[in-house]
């Protein structure tokens, strides 16, 4: 009952985001904004950058690499040269060559897999100059890549898709920065710490413990990490640690931030392409999927654990309460991480490795239906289309039409494209997976045995691939080989799909619009939806039941035995 | 490509004033200015109310079996985290075991939160349940009447926030020094 309010409040809060946020999107990438146009007239001079100037998409895709590029150096650099720089009261050395190449492609892709513990590896320095900017600036890219492709579909024999610079200096500026940093005096105001003061040592009278409790600059992370969804929590717990996520009010907060942008953006796209109900397809098909995901994954968590109930415990009347906190409880951590990994945000308030089989299971396939529902912060939106072009293909070979999408002829090129975005993260996810758990190196980083161990590496390739960054962090990642390996299955999850969506974007700008007539295939109604909701089930399902029958599955159905 | 890098450039290290100093460095200031006592770690006199710490023998009511280390004094490692271990992990069996078996020895019948590890490593909480079940055993060896310690708890359960936001919890701290000044 109490949880039903729950989820009434935070469906409210959506809604607004929805309706507000999506329009005020739509309002920022055209222009219409401009409470901020002194900073970012002066932005685009030191840029040299003409703002009124737009590019085709090569052009725009060039920006995007280039930036993207210059973005890792820097973050690498950072990392490496962290002895030497302020801000590092711990006095924590240099981060490994291979860490900080794995680090530093996790925060430009917008992933936030972490090969490391915050508080024991990263200054304060890192954490914000290295981190905290890559939340911001490569959410902003994520979110511009997406409005480029809805530029594609609305504008009709046009050649260009936008500026980048002018997309991503808006996201960040608009959007970004403001709310999260209302959202971050929300955390600190809740109990999250925010101090350059370092480490404070305690002792305790009363039991004659000592702690020294870590500290940092970390409010104010946690607002653009949950905004942005990215997902790289300051300390190695993440949303879990009380010093980062104190509260329950702090923990729906996280919820609903992650989830804004993505929701909104449907709302941006109906509004930029014309139909509000063209949006609210879309939404309809995220959410129905996201509302079953809830439902399967908080059921099977309020199941007891197997291997406390075989411990002799004989009433666990939450459910499974191993790597949970109470002050969350069952539901509400699984509402958490659900809503994170169907986000490609990755943060989590209750370890995953710790969950019952068929909850890790929801996990992980929220995560390989591509990161859809509703997805990361523009990456869902983009994402999406391309499994909608996919599907008025198919729905265009059935009844035997020319397939259109709002107007525009799917021809051969962009069910091309739309393929090639759809296909290359599950390529990614198996090829490597298959590697690592052919190679010793792969197999010695699991931490459970059994096919949970399998879980783990399938896990870990899976997140970095959607850009998630969530782990079953009972795995060692800090290995040659999955630094590597990781960093490769990140850039083919960020680049493999962005480029091909810029492509379909430049090739569905320069079409004409074909005027709707009876025979049109409706892509605003229930069948859409339905045949959508097939098309990801279909895709997702086949490619990946195989793997899954290994790891958790395999672990669900042997019941009574232990590994 | 080359006519891109000065915006690349410009934009990046733009971005790292912006969001790496200035952002954080605003909401240092105005979370000192705000809410000092949150900002530097929620500290009192006995310690953070926000991480759990090690609490054993009948005298004390007890936390979750955590390894309650946020951050080793050698500062080599100790990093918060849950155990990781998985649902089917014999690991995890006997680690549930000997929690169960070192409260069964004070007297206590151990619920489910008092022998599982948290997610964080140093859940600071504990269910009012959880609280009540070591009632027995901090009212035997510290003489104080059973209904002083159940209004104790009543008094110190927070939650749900809004009155529907998640479960009831205590700080186990905050009880354990609210205890000490009964005594």
């Amino acid at each position: 009952m109490h949880f039903a309010l729950t989820l009434l409040l935070l469906a409210s809060v959506l809604a607004l985001a929805w309706r507000y946020l999506g329009s005020y999107l739509e309002a920022v990438y055209s222009g219409r904004v401009g409470w901020l146009s002194r900073a970012e007239r002066v932005t685009y001079r030191l840029l040299g950058v003409d703002p009124s100037h737009e590019q085709r998409w090569h052009q725009y895709a060039v920006s995007l690499v280039v930036f993207s590029g210059v973005s890792l150096l820097l973050t690498y650099g950072l990392l490496r040269l962290q002895g030497q720089l302020p801000l590092n009261p711990q006095h924590l050395p240099a981060v490994s060559p291979l860490l900080s190449w794995n680090t530093a492609v996790s925060f430009i892709t917008n992933t936030n897999w972490q090969n490391y513990a915050g508080e024991t590896t990263m200054s304060y320095l890192s954490q914000m100059a290295a981190l905290t900017v890559q939340q911001f600036t490569s959410a902003a890219v994520g979110m511009a890549v997406a409005i480029a492709l809805v530029r594609g579909l609305s504008r009709a024999g046009a050649t260009t898709i936008g500026n980048f610079w002018v997309d991503t200096v808006r996201g960040c500026l608009y959007v970004l920065l403001p709310i999260a940093f209302v959202a971050g005096a929300v955390f600190v105001a809740q109990g999250a710490v925010q101090t350059f003061a370092g480490p404070a040592l305690i002792r305790d009278a009363l039991n004659g413990a000592t702690q020294l409790i870590p500290r940092g600059p970390v409010g104010f992370m946690e607002s653009i990490k949950q905004l942005g969804t990215n997902g790289g929590g300051f300390f190695n717990a993440n949303g879990a640690d009380p010093l980062e996520n104190p509260t329950q009010l702090t923990n729906l907060l996280s919820v609903a931030l992650l989830l804004s942008i993505p929701v909104a953006l449907t709302f941006t796209f109906g509004k930029m392409v014309g139909s509000r109900r063209q949006g609210l397809a879309l939404l309809a098909a995220m959410g129905l999927i996201f509302a079953v995901w809830t439902g399967f994954t908080g059921y099977a968590e309020s199941q007891p654990n197997p291997a406390v109930a075989a411990a002799g415990v004989v009433s666990q009347p939450q459910g499974n309460m191993e790597g949970k906190e109470v002050r969350f409880g069952v539901l509400d951590s699984t509402l958490y991480d659900i809503a994170s990994t169907q986000t490609s945000t990755g943060s989590v308030d209750s370890t995953p490795d710790s969950y019952t089989p068929l909850g890790g299971f929801g996990l992980l396939t929220g995560m390989m239906l591509g990161e859809i529902t509703p997805g990361g912060a523009g990456s869902g939106l983009y994402t999406l289309l391309l499994f909608a072009i996919v599907a008025v293909f198919i729905g265009g070979l059935m009844v035997g039409r020319t397939p259109e999408y709002l107007g525009k002829k799917i021809q051969a090129r962009e069910v091309k494209l739309a393929s090639l975005g759809v296909l290359v993260m599950p390529v990614a996810v198996l090829a490597i997976t298959g590697i690592a758990t052919a190679l010793p190196v792969g197999r010695v980083g699991a931490f459970n045995s059994g096919p949970h161990g399998f879980t783990e590496i399938l896990y870990a390739l899976t997140s970095q691939a959607n850009n998630n960054g969530s782990a079953f962090a009972g795995l060692n990642g800090n290995t040659a080989f999955y630094n590597l390996a990781g960093g490769i299955d990140m850039l083919l999850g960020r680049f493999g799909v962005m480029l091909p969506v810029l492509a379909l974007a430049g090739a569905l700008a320069g079409k004409q619009s074909v005027p709707v007539s009876l025979g049109t295939f409706r892509t605003d109604n229930v069948t859409f939806v339905v045949l959508l909701l097939g098309v990801i089930l279909i895709v997702g399902g086949l490619t990946f039941f195989p793997a899954l029958s290994l790891g958790p599955l395999l672990e669900q159905l042997s019941r009574g035995r232990l590994f | 490509m080359l006519t891109q890098l000065r915006p690349a450039v410009v934009l990046a290290a733009g971005a790292l004033l912006l969001f790496g100093l200035a952002y954080p460095s605003a909401g240092t200031g105005i979370s000192q200015l705000l809410f000092p006592h949150q900002a530097n770690g929620s500290l009192t006199s006995n310690g953070s109310t926000l991480v759990g710490q090690p609490w054993t023998g009948p005298r004390w009511f007890h936390g979750r079996p955590d390894p309650d280390n946020p951050l080793r004094l050698d500062g080599v490692s100790g990093a918060s985290g849950g155990s990781n271990l998985g649902p089917r992990s014999r690991q995890l069996v006997a680690a549930v075991r000997a929690a169960g078996v070192q409260l069964r020895r004070l007297g206590v019948d151990p619920t489910a939160d008092l022998v599982t590890s948290s997610g964080s490593g140093i859940d600071p909480d504990i269910t009012p349940q959880d609280a009540l079940s070591q009632v027995p055993m901090v009212s035997r060896s510290t003489g104080i009447a059973d209904s002083r310690l159940r209004r104790l708890i009543r008094a110190l359960t927070v939650g749900p926030e809004l009155g529907f936001l998640g479960p009831s919890y205590i700080d186990v701290l905050q009880l354990n020094a609210a205890l000490a000044r009964l005594r």
